[in-house]
């Protein structure tokens, strides 16, 4: 190999930029593809929540919760606004993991795109919420579940969903790059993002939440996504009208101003920490 | 091209109140190779990530293949290949899968990152690997293909940090032969290690550094002339009279010399009065009763340069490789005391 460089028409800085990312992108799914493992027993979890809410649980909510809501029904955009958070971990897992084993050095004295590592590697990540996305509505059909909108309000749902695992990349790949071990980033993410996902409503409609807690579980982040979606699938049987447990609920055009609010927060904190983390790291 | 490959001129490093780098300087000529050699926590990690860009220095200032490395990281990087102390790979890739990307991100079209993917499999003997997922390769396969990985941008200066570190002794032959193939044409290579024998074996020129600072340079020659003439090695027959039998014959040369507890070695140098010191040691331990395994002259390894530069062996340095990222710095175990 001679010292001679050969010159190629370097693409332009943009066209660089977009063939960086979809390089890093590619070598994110192709790793999906060759662990499938990975993405089977990251959707198990989920859907044991499923079965333990719906069978364990679920006798109890129906006594509650009006006739014309199954529980089921309630249920299920909580649990995919959890599953799509909680499969945000994986990107700082695999950065952390291409930390350790000295990639992002060779990665950072390449002559690649600073953003191209963390856009690829959240771009691939989301791919695999859309999958898990999927995977968790059929299980969902076949323990009842059953859409009370539109096509086009449940295709909306489904995008809610995808994008708010899209912003929790951001933080776990945050995570990852601060943190800098496997080990570390799990335990960190699972602690912060546990009270966000369970004091909210998830699970439980907010009235049933003792009065202090209340608060913090109406603008809660997950609370907002999980009620837009949740009206997107319901539409008005999740609302004040239909139960006194529902009387906080907000209407529609509200909670999606709200949700869009919270999902450029994530995007923009964390994608502008992480990128400075990476070029310092 | 008959600028320096690299010029670096005090180059200074801290990591909290820890002192990396002290004010280093080197000079390396192109298409050369150069060894900067050292034991663990040295500083030479951290020297290597300045110039590849991947940290900033506190102060001092360095130029790799005509660029700064602070102010052109950009136009630099695209003109170097680093081979860290890990083999850097993608195990969820095939061998080809990852030289083509580390081609595709050097911005080499895809076809040609391809055809230099292949080309770097056949020289390195992966090709029968090619297709096979990383994780199935030995330690001395991912090196190499990690090495491949360095070079698929065909770089003008190479960086090489420990190449050898961790591999069984066919393997690091294989490397060996590999680097010096590379410096036969004509890239200009920077390589770091902690074995004496391997700089000896690949480097044009040498830096010698201890805790953050060059204590000497030369060529092999140059710095094994240091030293002086040549080195009586001796190995007493009962271990535990080690230290009297270095008591006795220490004195015999110019000065210097050292000592191994645990395995009965002394090492003097002698100058040039090689054959009467010889003769006198042997006499002097005989009439105490101190019987030898062996002696002889030989010339002076670089061994024996770093012991008599730093006052303790390369080789027994054994410091946690967190001294040099997270800053500590670690304790060393000398195993063998400068007398």
């Amino acid at each position: 190999m001679s010292a001679v460089t050969e010159t190629f028409s370097q693409p332009g800085k943009l066209g660089a930029t977009v063939s960086d990312w979809w390089v890093i992108t590619k070598r994110n799914l192709v790793t999906y593809l060759r662990k499938p493992d990975l993405l089977v027993f990251s959707t198990i979890q989920p859907v044991m929540f499923v079965l333990l809410f719906v069978y364990v649980f679920g006798g109890t909510f129906e006594l509650i919760l009006p006739a014309s809501v199954p529980y089921v029904d309630f249920l299920m955009p909580g649990i995919f606004v959890q599953t799509a958070i909680f499969a945000s971990t994986q990107t700082g897992v695999g950065l952390a993991d291409d930390l350790q084993k000295g990639l992002i050095d060779r990665f950072r004295s390449l002559p690649m795109a600073r953003s191209a590592v963390l856009a690829g590697r959240t771009a691939a990540d989301t791919v695999s919420v859309a999958v898990q996305t999927i995977l968790m509505l059929i299980v969902a059909f076949l323990v009842g579940y059953r859409l009370h909108e539109g096509g086009w309000e449940a295709m909306l749902a489904f995008i809610g969903i995808v994008a708010v695992g899209y912003a929790f990349t951001w933080v776990s790949a945050f995570a990852g790059l601060s943190l800098k071990t496997i080990e570390a980033v799990q335990a960190a993410l699972f602690t912060i993002v546990f009270p966000f996902v369970f004091v909210s409503t998830a699970f439980v409609p907010l009235a049933t939440f003792p009065s202090w807690l209340q608060g913090f579980a109406e603008w809660n982040p997950v609370s907002i996504w999980v009620d837009t979606i949740r009206k997107l699938t319901l539409g008005d049987l999740y609302s004040p009208a239909t139960h006194p447990l529902f009387e906080n609920v907000k209407p529609l055009g509200e909670l999606m101003w709200l949700s869009v609010g919270w999902f450029l927060f994530f995007l923009v904190v964390f994608s502008f920490l992480g990128v400075r983390f990476y070029r310092k790291t | 091209m008959s600028e320096p490959a690299i010029v670096v001129e005090g180059l200074v490093k801290r990591f909290g109140k820890v002192e990396a780098l002290r004010g280093v300087d080197l000079q390396v000529p192109p298409s050369t190779v150069f060894g900067l050699l050292g034991p663990n926590g040295a500083g030479k990690t951290t020297a290597v990530r300045i110039l590849t860009t991947l940290l900033s220095p506190d102060q001092g200032r360095a130029i790799v293949a005509g660029f700064d490395v602070v102010k052109q990281a950009e136009q630099l990087r695209h003109v170097i290949g680093l081979a860290g102390q890990n083999a850097a790979i993608d195990e969820n890739l095939t061998g080809l899968e990852n030289l083509e990307m580390v081609g595709r991100l050097y911005h080499v079209p895809a076809a040609e990152a391809k055809r230099r993917g292949e080309e770097i499999l056949e020289r390195f003997e992966l090709s029968d690997a090619a297709h096979r997922t990383a994780k199935t390769y030995s330690g001395g396969m991912r090196r190499r293909l990690d090495l491949g990985a360095s070079l698929v941008g065909k770089p003008q200066v190479l960086f090489l940090d420990e190449p050898t570190t961790g591999l069984d002794p066919r393997s690091r032959l294989e490397m060996w032969d590999i680097i010096r193939e590379l410096v036969m044409e004509g890239t200009s290579l920077l390589l770091t290690t902690q074995y004496l024998e391997e700089a000896d074996r690949l480097a044009d020129k040498i830096s010698v550094i201890d805790v953050g600072r060059v204590i000497a340079e030369g060529t092999s020659d140059e710095l094994k002339a240091r030293v002086g003439g040549e080195v009586l090695a001796l190995r007493v027959a009962e271990r535990d009279r080690a230290a009297e039998a270095a008591g006795t014959v220490l004195g015999l040369g110019p000065g210097g010399g050292n000592v191994d507890n645990n395995t009965g070695e002394i090492n003097v140098p002698v100058g040039a009065d090689g054959t009467a010191i010889l003769t006198e040691a042997v006499r002097r331990l005989d009439a105490e009763g101190i019987k030898l395994a062996d002696v002889a002259l030989r010339r002076p390894t670089l061994d024996d340069v770093f012991l008599a530069l730093t006052g303790h062996a390369a080789e027994a340095a054994e410091v946690d490789q967190a001294s040099e990222d997270g800053g500590k710095k670690g304790k060393r175990e000398r195993k063998r005391e400068k007398v």
